[in-house]
């Protein structure tokens, strides 16, 4: 059995300081969907959340290290959100933010798809239904190796209708893999629409537990309670956890908040400086509420 | 005293034998398994705990290695030709050849060796799925113990590497003066008549016996064992192709993309030669019978390929006429 340190959870002041970092994740995607290609929007404001409790908390990782032989692994296996991963990760130092400026340009490394060539990418996704598997990997090759090492996925909730899902899914709870952990980004839409209206999920949670995991269900936008459940996996020993991340498609930007259309979107100058005004409010009223708080 | 002649054997059980006795010299070694019984009954003694049984998912299986790899280790990965080249193939292009992983793909059933199991478990598609794969190693073991040369040689092989297979018992090569080695053609036989080209076990064995056949008849053939489609060792075939009247390529899979296919696209660009494909038909199987049926229904045999020779070497005045190509629906 693998033994899993526990990370330190967060207080009021470092929940402030990653409320920062998610602002500024926000807006590096929504510069990227205002360049010359667009982008995925909607699916990476809904995990940005997610990779923030991860990355400034949660996972085991050094920027100035991204091979080392000791991290945490991360894969994003909703790899369309690759503009919500190069931003947290430019954000969090493995390569000059600036690089993002040229997000789907010649002469840029950063794809729509997450590629290898991204210092911190671990794996190349974008194929629904390929992150679990690779996870497992991942997380088998650290207990025959006696490392103390986990594996993080996200998932998008639209990916779990591919089959290859629960393949993965079944396959890692079979061998007990409790230094997986998966993230089930629940916005509740996929480019047409509702997922329960084009191939339902529900009941999400039970079909989790039914395929031998141990599940959580976290308000996926609430720093404190992902950096809690993600920094405290695995819940049950033997078993593989999953959060599934209650989150809105859009999160934090008004025109494309809670709606399919904004799965993909060229945002313009005028949305840019809409986005940029919403996240400032947003953070000023955080600010308030923290300095009556204290 | 001589050695006595090596038995038939079947190339996966050579395969599994010598991975078996590298697994606990070899940590980074690991054997994943779809539940395969290949290995059943196996004592890994030390290396128990890198055998790992994943059951039926062969998505799962490729997915899986490629973390594995990933993380440093060497995945001999264990299913049927055609789930390795056809159901799983996503995962083997994108998790696995992308990345340019040390995975083994160790593919059984290969051809027509699943023989009467019929076209859901014939593998006729995998070489040319497999050599259109960046990266991708595509290997053809024609006995056994070319099988156990291939494991071993993997294993100074930094990237994905796919071993063809076979399932039962299968007859060993006469002696060769060079011992097969991937990447480089193994030259068989020499002649400058016609070029025979093939892979495999079946395929091999007949083109040696219609060489045998054909120097009676006044052509002298060479025979190349293309053993490694990919990289494809166009030097050698080009510097045996030149001056030839006519290359015959020989292979148990469909006649498109694989060995002929390989061959025909290297000479045309680099040595003109006229290249006829021997392999099968273009349908799924229809008949019902063994392996040894099957190859000899589809035309994979000596005398296929003495006829072939005959009628490329003169067109006016073929032996017999036969249209491989519409095996099937002939009465």
């Amino acid at each position: 059995m693998d033994v899993v340190t526990h990370r330190p959870l967060a207080g009021q002041r470092q929940t402030a300081a990653l409320a920062s970092r998610a602002d500024r994740i926000r807006e590096h995607i929504v510069a990227m969907c205002a360049g010359v290609e667009g982008g995925h929007m909607g699916g990476s404001l809904s995990v940005v959340e997610v990779l923030t409790a991860l990355y400034f908390a949660v996972m085991r990782v050094d920027p100035r290290r991204p091979d080392d032989p000791a991290r945490d692994i991360f894969l994003l296996s909703k790899g369309h959100a690759a503009i919500g991963l190069y931003a947290t990760l430019a954000e969090a130092g493995y390569f000059d933010a600036a690089e993002l400026a040229g997000f789907g340009t010649v002469g840029s490394r950063l794809m729509a798809h997450p590629v290898r060539t991204v210092p911190g990418v671990e794996m190349p996704t974008g194929s629904l239904g390929h992150g679990l598997a690779l996870g497992a990997g991942f997380a088998l090759g650290a207990r025959l190796r006696g490392r103390d090492r986990r594996a993080f996925v996200v998932l998008g909730d639209g990916e779990l209708q591919e089959g290859s899902v629960w393949e993965g899914a079944m396959g890692a709870a079979a061998l007990g893999l409790d230094n997986l952990v998966a993230v089930v980004d629940r916005n509740g839409l996929q480019i047409t629409g509702d997922t329960e209206r084009i191939c339902a999920l529900e009941p999400l949670a039970d079909r989790w537990r039914s395929f031998g995991w141990s599940v959580r269900e976290c308000p996926g936008h609430d720093l404190d309670a992902l950096v809690e459940a993600l920094g405290s996996a695995p819940w049950q020993p033997g078993r593989p956890s999953v959060v599934i991340a209650r989150t809105t498609k859009g999160a934090g930007v008004p025109f494309a908040e809670g709606k399919a259309q904004g799965h993909y979107m060229k945002v313009s100058p005028r949305q840019q400086a809409q986005a940029r005004v919403a996240i400032a409010r947003a953070a000023s009223v955080r600010a308030a509420l923290e300095a009556v708080d204290a | 005293m001589p050695e006595p002649a090596p038995a038939n054997r079947p190339t996966r059980n050579a395969y599994r034998d010598r991975l078996v006795a590298l697994l606990p010299q070899h940590p980074g070694l690991v054997c994943l398994d779809t539940d395969t019984g290949l290995f059943t009954g196996v004592d890994f003694g030390p290396a128990a705990d890198r055998y790992i049984n994943l059951g039926i998912a062969e998505s799962n299986l490729m997915g899986m290695a490629a973390g594995l790899a990933a993380s440093g280790f060497q995945p001999f990965v264990n299913t049927m030709a055609t789930f390795a080249a056809t159901r799983a193939v996503e995962a083997v292009k994108i998790d696995i050849a992308y990345n340019a992983l040390p995975v083994r793909i160790m593919a059984t059933h290969g051809g027509l060796s699943a023989g009467h199991f019929g076209p859901t478990h014939h593998s006729l598609e995998d070489l040319a799925v497999m050599r259109a794969l960046p990266n991708m190693t595509v290997v053809v073991p024609a006995d056994a113990a070319a099988t156990e040369v291939a494991v071993e040689e993997s294993l100074d092989l930094p990237s994905p590497l796919y071993l063809r297979l076979g399932r039962k018992a299968t007859p060993p090569l006469p002696p060769a003066a060079e011992p097969p080695r991937i990447g480089v053609a193994q030259v068989l036989r020499s002649g400058r008549d016609v070029l025979l080209v093939c892979c495999g076990p079946h395929p091999v064995l007949a083109a040696l016996a219609a060489a045998d056949r054909l120097a009676g008849a006044g052509v002298a053939a060479a025979v190349l064992n293309m053993h490694t489609l990919k990289p494809l060792d166009a030097e050698r075939l080009c510097a045996y192709a030149a001056g030839v009247p006519l290359v015959v390529t020989v292979e148990e899979h469909w006649r498109s993309g694989g060995l002929g296919g390989a061959v025909a696209e290297t000479l045309a660009e680099q040595g003109p030669a006229r290249v006829l494909r021997i392999g099968v038909a273009d349908v799924f199987a229809t008949v019902v019978g063994g392996h040894d049926a099957l190859v000899t229904h589809y035309g994979i045999t000596a005398d296929a390929i003495f006829t072939r020779v005959l009628d490329g070497l003169d067109p006016h005045t073929p032996a017999t006429r036969r249209d491989e190509t519409n095996v099937d629906r002939m009465p």
